[in-house]
């Protein structure tokens, strides 16, 4: 499975894996963060619940020093 | 002009939360979090601007974060848009900054026309502006130095009008300070000047015409030492908020008049 994550294709096992073990697998873990999933932002609350499958286009966004 | 009475204890109010420091304070540009800090710090500002990005995947688990360094119980974020161009991304930016902040709804607005001279595009600013406000929003606005353009974004319902003294990050000063004085003398909520402060001058300036607090990055990032450039900046706000309380003399070009009595001249 394929997962396009801030612009970069990344290949992970199986058809699915929820945001949350995305993020582990990702080491974000206690890391602050927001996640869009093909133009729709997903809820921390919801985490364990959304599915990523084949082709979807994740995008995970911190802040960073800006004026 | 329409007479407001301000008082030197008076607190900058953004869309009813309070705050003692007029100076909103950048974060890009800094060589590390440290430094960055450290300015603040010494600026004494409560509301810092940060970026909305991507973040690095390749980094360290262990790697410090700009949010570690600036708590956000301690500060106030104001994420911005910097570096859209139109309102859909200026939007879907700081819709994305919300779920990030928990739910934290005080944010710039800018979006930009132009990748050489930074310069708005009031036209989509507009657009961005309504959808925002909508969306439950404290919406505080780059903008030109367009009364008529400042007065619409307050109608629309923006807490805060933000022109441009000069181009960002241009260090070039007051350009126009007539148009910021016309856009002060119409307003009903807090006009910070956004963008062109290049030394502490010329915070004093945009302050003693009546401004309600400045923003600066690159003036105190790109000084030789910005953590004393930070500390002249905090004092340049005061300075200059105190004169335009205090009100300043007339100003005679032709009459000369001494400080010193006339009368008792040893002849």
């Amino acid at each position: 499975m394929k997962i396009n994550i801030n612009g970069s294709t990344k290949e992970f096992g199986g058809e699915k894996i929820t945001a949350e073990e995305l993020i582990n697998q990702l080491n974000l873990n206690g890391k602050r963060f927001a996640i869009e999933k093909n133009g729709e932002i997903i809820s921390k609350t919801y985490f364990r619940d959304i599915y990523f499958n084949d082709g979807d286009k994740i995008e995970i966004i911190g802040a960073v020093g800006g004026g | 002009m329409e007479d407001k009475i301000s008082n030197i204890n008076d607190k900058l109010i953004i869309a009813g939360r309070s705050f003692q420091s007029r100076l909103l304070i950048g974060t890009g540009k800094y060589n590390d979090f440290k430094e960055t800090r450290a300015a603040i710090d010494s600026s004494d500002a409560q509301i810092v601007t940060v970026a909305i990005r991507r973040i690095n995947l390749g980094q360290s688990p262990n790697e410090p974060s700009l949010l570690e360094f600036l708590p956000t119980n301690k500060f106030t974020y104001l994420p911005n848009t910097a570096g859209c161009y139109s309102s859909d991304d200026a939007i879907r930016t700081l819709r994305l900054a919300r779920e990030l902040l928990d739910g934290h709804n005080l944010v710039k607005l800018e979006v930009l026309g132009d990748p050489d001279t930074l310069f708005p595009n009031v036209v989509e600013t507009i657009n961005a502006a309504k959808i925002l406000v909508k969306d439950g929003f404290d919406v505080m606005v780059y903008t030109s130095d367009d009364p008529i353009i400042a007065k619409q974004l307050e109608d629309i319902g923006c807490c805060a009008i933000m022109p441009l003294a000069s181009l960002i990050g241009s260090g070039m000063g007051i350009l126009n300070p007539w148009n910021l004085e016309i856009i002060i003398d119409k307003a009903n909520v807090p006009v910070i000047v956004d963008a062109g402060v290049g030394t502490a001058s010329d915070a004093t300036i945009a302050m003693e015409l009546g401004c309600d607090g400045v923003l600066m990055n690159t003036a105190i990032a790109l000084a030789k030492n910005p953590i004393l450039m930070a500390s002249a900046m905090k004092k340049a706000i005061e300075s200059g908020r105190e004169a335009f309380i205090a009100g300043r003399m007339d100003k005679k070009l032709y009459s000369a008049s001494p400080s010193s009595p006339i009368k008792g001249l040893i002849k």
